[in-house]
């Protein structure tokens, strides 16, 4: 969070009960972040993760890119959060995301029929991604993120426009050269008009970095 | 590779600081790998109320099962070491309980050793735990693990880093931007003041946030000692929006 955006909050406040309910008056002091270290690998990702799109959707495309460092050296261990309307312009998502065998306790992945609005992929050892999903909504057209790796004491939020989708307030309001870093392009090399690259870069100039967001 | 000592005077001169939420700066130099892994550009600011980060993933009772929140009983036999209980309540800042949402931990053995390939620590691997879990915060916001106490162990930030004993937390808000990935450490460990990642949270106030409590009340009679970790998720949620910016 920036200063600007934590400025109405910044004031000490006493973490006792809350009486400022609805009154948007923040009583409590929120828990700190901490990098989510290495070692997630085991815990964080789970089968079916990259494949939000119903099996077999006709309209699925692929969103895949890598997540760079400010020396350019791919990141290995970075783990993404996918978050995105559905189709129908839907924002409250779905169960399903991970479903649990109770007899075994194990993770068996989506169903492959509910859409639930929520992915998961861990980079692997070259620091690539790649999710399956539906285009997003016309009205929120955009893939959110949630970037965490190793290195990263608190998570980063950005997002993904597919590059037909309109300029939103968040687009219209960047310098040309900052926008661009959040517009996946076109990979022909993977499937035409059904593939898309989008490349995270932690650290960088105006046109290197990936815009990056703050919410009030 | 440098030394404790340099560490310790580069924490100093940090320590300290007020940050806003008490949340760390993402560039610490003395956490050696937030420097290639931290924005240099500032973050833009978003207010439009209808994000769809101010809506939220949801997770249901098919997605976890009671006994993923038991990390002691994944395997044939009993692991090694402290058995403990840690429990708490997920809010928001305005003190309204998080229902239903998804709280995932993951953590080392009793010996300080991950399950996973990269951990190459000379401390035991423990064939009956593995040491991840998951639940759902009930109608309360409330949420209760049944594990082990992790152990310290070194890592390679300089020479004779080591990390105090800790369990990571990733949390789901109200709203995306509520998201939370953090780690609950245990009162009293003598590790603290070498930390650079304990350390990265500057204010001293922030940092009583990160470590939970001994609760006798909720050690159980003959097996197992409880630790009480209450969980505050910042960042605007619709509810915030509509409250608040209408």
């Amino acid at each position: 969070m920036s200063e600007l955006a934590s400025e109405p909050r910044s004031a000490a406040r006493t973490p006792t009960a809350p009486t400022g309910v609805g009154e948007g008056s923040p009583v409590l002091e929120p828990t700190p972040s901490q990098t989510v270290g290495p070692f997630f690998g085991y815990a964080l990702p789970f089968p079916g993760g990259p494949d939000l799109a119903p099996a077999g959707h006709p309209d699925t495309v692929t969103v895949h890119g890598y997540v760079y460092d400010g020396e350019g050296n791919p990141i290995p261990d970075a783990i993404l959060d996918f978050w995105q309307a559905a189709p129908d312009g839907s924002r409250t998502g779905a169960p399903g995301s991970l479903r649990v065998d109770t007899s075994s306790g194990e993770l068996l992945g989506r169903d492959g029929v509910r859409f639930t609005g929520f992915g998961r992929v861990a980079t692997t050892g070259d620091g690539h991604w790649a999710l399956r999903t539906l285009p997003p909504a016309a009205d929120a057209p955009y893939i959110a993120v949630g970037v965490f790796a190793r290195g990263l004491l608190h998570h980063l939020y950005t997002r993904i426009y597919l590059p037909d989708a309109p300029d939103d307030a968040l687009l219209s309001g960047l310098a040309p050269e900052r926008r661009s870093t959040l517009r996946a392009r076109e990979d022909a090399t993977v499937a035409a008009g059904r593939a898309y690259r989008f490349d995270i870069r932690m650290q960088g100039d105006e046109s290197e970095e990936t815009v990056f967001l703050d919410f009030a | 590779m440098v030394t404790q000592q340099e560490i310790d005077k580069e924490i100093a001169e940090l320590a300290g600081r007020v940050t806003p939420g008490g949340h760390p700066p993402r560039l610490y130099p003395p956490y050696r790998s937030s420097i290639l892994r931290s924005p240099r550009q500032p973050l833009t600011l978003v207010t439009d109320p209808d994000a769809i980060e101010l809506w939220t993933p949801v997770f249901g009772t098919g997605d976890v099962a009671g006994l993923d929140a038991d990390l002691t009983v994944r395997h044939s036999g009993e692991p090694i070491g402290e058995r403990i209980t840690v429990s708490g309540r997920v809010t928001d800042r305005d003190g309204r309980p998080v229902r239903n949402q998804l709280v995932e931990i993951w953590q080392a053995n009793a010996a300080g050793r991950y399950v996973h390939r990269r951990e190459q620590h000379p401390a035991p691997l423990d064939p009956n735990f593995t040491g991840a879990g998951r639940a759902l915060t009930d109608a309360n916001g409330d949420y209760r693990f049944t594990t082990i106490k992790p152990g310290p162990y070194p890592w390679g930030n300089h020479v004779n880093a080591w990390r105090p004993a800790h369990i990571h937390f990733s949390l789901f808000g109200t709203a995306f931007t509520q998201r939370l990935v953090t780690q609950m450490y245990f009162p009293g460990d003598p590790l603290f003041a070498y930390d650079p990642i304990f350390q990265a949270v500057t204010d001293p106030a922030a940092q009583q946030r990160l470590i939970a409590v001994y609760d006798h009340d909720r050690s159980v009679p003959e097996y197992s000692l409880g630790f009480r970790f209450d969980i505050v998720l910042d960042g605007p949620s619709a509810t915030y929006f509509e409250e608040d910016h209408q």
